[in-house]
């Protein structure tokens, strides 16, 4: 067991290695890049003092040298000129649009989205998992096409309009400042427990706006699932042993159906970061997705590379983690028979 | 003393979008403390509703809209529990469900959640029913495992679903019904899915078992053997409707209603005369066109020459090292053409695997077959192109499960016309042939455009063999044809096989782990075990005068539907699959793979090599 798992972490290893060369090769793709497009913008501004630091950059990071070379002093196989001594030892390189290191500029967002994308996450689970579970117990009922109507309705509005709606109204009866995480107020402060409140308040709408439309969907597909299950003659088995209703359904059909969504954590930790970026945009939210947009347009290229990296990683966590929680949860896998 | 179990007019309905159903028309029975009652009847009669009303297990669809369902096994009340009056997720319908009136049913796989360990399964009974902790009910349930005969009781508590056997398995499902030492168990088929051995084991089992506890059983089946070997009273149920009951003896020899002599002519079972039909309950009324059946190779048709098929066992994704497993060995077969060979053996005998070489699904390790299509015989094994497409055409399968087989999401004239299609049939030849077909297995070709869904098992595994036939095949494997079909359509099924068999002159191989099926439709058998033939004769030669021990236990362990014959329990013992266990000559040793003697005219046995070497 513990063999296969270094085994594995060995196969993600050489994988994020392949995908850095992919990443490199796309975001290099576009002719030019960040610092020659703006040497020749201040060339024709004439403002030679800016025009000689972004040489220096150019040179500091290596944008002068081959692109193999690039990127092997990127990924820090080879040492960069000047210090520059790539990932793997934990250098992250330069934002050029925001003049500071990528750590720097990243650093809060990919907390704040990892925060505010976890708490969308237990909002679906939360809410889709009872509510699956009561729609398919209680097919043809009033409560089921209730739960089902609900569920079309989230599918159906689109999450930035919803997300405009929350804020006017959040703003007008609640008082909440519109977009952001916390109230523009605190920007800059340290964490204490004011800001953290504010942070709280201000979560609301993203995980509602984030986790409405993966609810509708999770709800359909769980329901899906336990439908197929409850059909299955160990859920009469369950009753005829005398089991109460609600402890016979978590228990076996339940326990079956959740495999598929195990199975979905790969898929899911990227998404964290990358599925929100239309509606971080509109509630002007300080996390990742919108700056890996910004840094692909102005092909800051550090920037981009490190955000695609980071979720590369993600979702090889994730795979992992969900092939090591299906062994743990499913017996047949455990013991490698179907 | 009240009795039992006292059902008293008994009315059950159904909602279904078709309209309002009656499943059951006030039934009314008895089970008395102690006994027996089995429950005959084909599917659609109600007695799975039956048993299901009693556990207040009914679908959601289903309500009792009538009747009381008396039951005197609840010892705290001084009076008989109307069952059908308690709401059905009560506290008190729970405590008797399970603990007072417990159930098994037919497929010991799937009736247990393959993500819990046997021993939870069986312990939660307990720990429901008398609020035991996990360790008194660990404790307990590896009594039961042991009383159910488990060979390692406490290892088995840890054991999951799919790592034993189906018979371990049914063993489990026994355990958890008898744990709380109910008065009533309900078992609903509880033998139909297990091999012919395995059923006179649990058989044994239940016997036993209802003698130490005293409880009653109400057993759920079609199959007059168990009839005749388990019950001490028979109800006979028809459209929801008692038509027959009474003590054993009487109902079986001299059944006083049409439907259960019906029933009794329509089961194969041994002692047939030659010639003599079954005569199907319903009839099916095929138009076959007679074929020139003068093209017939004058040899074999089939010749299977020392085939040998090993598997390797995948490790998991995590771990274990990996095992071979010898499936086939050594295995030689002949199949005169125009006749039928009959492979029998329990399951995991190799006996499947073999078919899947004919037709060349698998290939062999070594060994050959060879097929002979009227030109002369031609290595299967060697065909390409061509010859391979024209092999496919010639060899045709039929499956077992007849809902599984058939693509829902096609209408039967799609499923009847694409082999016709890949073969290059033109689309009008294949309009008329698709009807042809319908009418060759006797349904109603203005049926074509209708979905599988809307056949019974029945009429689907006639559509079944209508595709096997499309491309007018010489050969066809039958795996298990009828087993998966109601007792009632079996004979209609097993007629229309022998039927087109004579009109088209095919050849079959069937495999059947049923001894009474392959004893009605083959003119040679051949026994396999652990993938070796330990026995081939002639059908008679092999019925009339077995020589192999292992092929004596198989029809041994038969139940007989006659009142005569009785299962001997206390010889079956469970190890006749064990080679080292066979006395001599037969025994075979470890690594000995013996060889065939000829004991009669085309009757061999397999003789260990020690002793087949004594005697030269």
């Amino acid at each position: 067991m513990i063999r296969a798992v270094a085994r594995r972490i060995l196969t993600m290893a050489a994988t994020l290695l392949v995908i850095s060369a992919l990443v490199f090769l796309i975001i290099k793709l576009p002719p030019g890049d960040y610092l020659s497009n703006r040497i020749a913008e201040l060339r024709g501004m004439g403002e030679a003092g800016s025009v000689a630091k972004a040489e220096l950059l150019m040179r500091q990071y290596g944008l002068d040298r081959s692109v193999p070379e690039q990127y092997l002093m990127w990924v820090g196989l080879m040492p960069g000129p000047a210090g520059f001594s790539g990932l793997l030892q934990g250098d992250w390189g330069w934002s050029f649009e925001y003049d500071r290191p990528v750590a720097e500029v990243v650093g809060d967002a990919l907390w704040l989205t990892l925060v505010v994308n976890l708490a969308a996450l237990v909002f679906v689970h939360a809410v889709a998992i009872p509510a699956a579970l009561y729609s398919a117990t209680h097919r043809h009922t009033a409560g089921e096409v209730a739960v089902t109507a609900l569920g079309y309705v989230g599918l159906a509005v689109p999450g930035f309009l919803l997300a405009l709606i929350l804020l006017f109204y959040g703003n007008r009866w609640f008082g909440l400042s519109i977009g952001g995480l916390y109230d523009a107020a605190y920007t800059g402060r340290p964490w204490d427990m004011d800001k953290l409140r504010s942070l709280a308040a201000h979560l609301v709408v993203p995980t509602l706006v984030i986790g409405l439309g993966g609810t509708a969907a999770m709800i359909r597909r769980m329901r899906a699932n336990l439908l197929d299950e409850l059909a299955k003659p160990y859920v009469v088995t369950a009753r005829a042993k005398g089991l109460p209703p609600l402890r016979a359904l978590v228990k076996y059909p339940f326990r079956m159906s959740l495999n598929p969504f195990v199975a979905d954590i790969g898929n899911l930790l990227p998404h964290l970061v990358s599925g929100s970026v239309l509606v971080s945009l509109v509630l002007s939210l300080p996390t990742v997705g919108p700056l890996l947009l910004e840094a692909l347009k102005s092909q800051d290229q550090f920037m981009a590379g490190f955000i695609l990296m980071f979720v590369a990683a993600l979702t090889l966590v994730g795979m992992l983690i969900s092939d090591l929680v299906l062994v743990w949860l499913d017996p047949r896998i455990r013991m490698g028979r179907r | 003393m009240s009795p039992l179990l006292s059902i008293r007019d008994l009315t059950v309905d159904f909602r279904s979008e078709a309209g309002p159903f009656r499943a059951l028309h006030g039934l009314s029975l008895t089970v008395e403390r102690g006994r027996t009652l089995a429950l005959v009847g084909e599917s659609g009669s109600g007695k799975s509703v039956t048993a299901q009303a009693i556990l207040r297990i009914l679908p959601a669809a289903a309500s009792i809209t009538g009747g009381q369902i008396l039951f005197a096994g609840d010892r705290a009340a001084d009076r008989p529990t109307d069952i059908a009056a308690l709401p059905a997720e009560g506290q008190a319908m729970r405590a008797l469900r399970g603990g007072r009136i417990a159930m098994i049913f037919q497929e010991p796989m799937t009736c247990l959640s393959p993500l819990h360990t046997i021993g939870d399964q069986v312990g939660e009974v307990l720990r429901i029913h008398t609020g035991a902790t996990r360790a008194e009910a660990d404790a307990r349930t590896r009594e039961a495992f042991a009383r159910v005969g488990f060979p390692d009781p406490a290892r088995a508590l840890h054991t999951y679903p799919f790592e034993l056997s189906g018979g371990l398995r049914q063993r489990a499902m026994i355990a958890m019904a008898l744990i709380m030492r109910p008065d009533l168990l309900v078992a609903d088929e509880p033998t139909t899915a297990l091999d012919v051995t395995t059923q006179a084991q649990i058989l044994a089992l239940l016997t036993r078992l209802q003698y130490e506890n005293g409880m009653a059983i109400l057993l759920i089946t079609h199959d007059l053997g168990v009839v005749a070997n388990m019950a001490h009273d028979v109800a006979v149920l028809y459209r929801g409707r008692l038509v027959e009951s009474g003590p054993r003896d009487v109902v079986l020899r001299r059944p006083g209603h049409g439907y259960l002599q019906a029933l009794i002519r329509a089961v194969p079972r041994f002692g047939m005369q030659p010639g003599e039909r079954l005569t199907p309950i319903r009839p099916a009324n095929a138009v076959i066109p007679v074929r020139d059946t003068s093209a017939l190779p004058a040899g074999p048709i089939l010749q299977v020459e020392a085939i040998t098929k090993r598997f390797t066992l995948r490790s998991g994704r995590f771990g274990g090292p990996a095992r071979t497993v010898l499936a086939v060995a050594d295995v030689s077969l002949t199949l005169a053409a125009g006749t039928t060979l009959g492979l029998v053996g329990e399951s995991g005998s190799g006996k499947t695997t073999l078919s899947k070489i004919v037709m060349r699904a698998l290939n062999p390790d070594s060994g050959r077959v060879l097929f002979d299509d009227g030109t002369g015989p031609a290595d299967v094994n060697g065909l390409a192109g061509a010859g391979l497409f024209a092999y496919r055409r010639a060899v045709q399968f039929v499956f077992q499960d007849p809902y599984a087989s058939l693509d829902p999401r096609m209408t039967v004239r799609q499923i009847l016309c694409e082999p016709m299609e890949i073969h290059g049939l033109a689309a009008p030849a294949r309009k008329a042939r698709a009807a042809e077909l319908m009418a060759m297995v006797g349904l109603d070709p203005a049926m074509l455009s209708r979905y599988p869904h809307a056949f019974s098992g029945g009429q689907r595994q006639r559509i079944g063999i209508a595709r096997a036939l499309a491309l007018q095949p010489r050969l066809l494997v039958l795996d298990e044809p009828v087993s998966a079909l109601d007792v009632s359509v079996q004979a209609q099924i097993l007629n229309l096989l022998k039927d087109l068999q004579a009109a088209l002159g095919l050849s079959y191989l069937i495999v059947s782990h049923n001894l009474a099926v392959v004893d009605y439709m083959a003119d040679t058998i051949a026994v396999m075990c652990r993938g070796r033939i330990v026995e081939e004769a002639p059908k008679v030669a092999l019925f009339d005068n077995p020589a192999h021990p292992y092929t004596r236990a198989l029809l041994a362990a038969v139940p007989d539907p006659s009142l005569d014959h009785p299962l001997d329990f206390s010889a079956i013992t469970g190890d006749q699959s064990d080679p080292s266990a066979w006395p001599a000559p037969f025994r075979l040793g470890e690594g000995d793979a013996g060889t065939m003697q000829a004991i009669a005219p085309d009757h061999r046995v397999r003789h260990g090599h020690a002793q087949a070497l004594r005697a030269a």
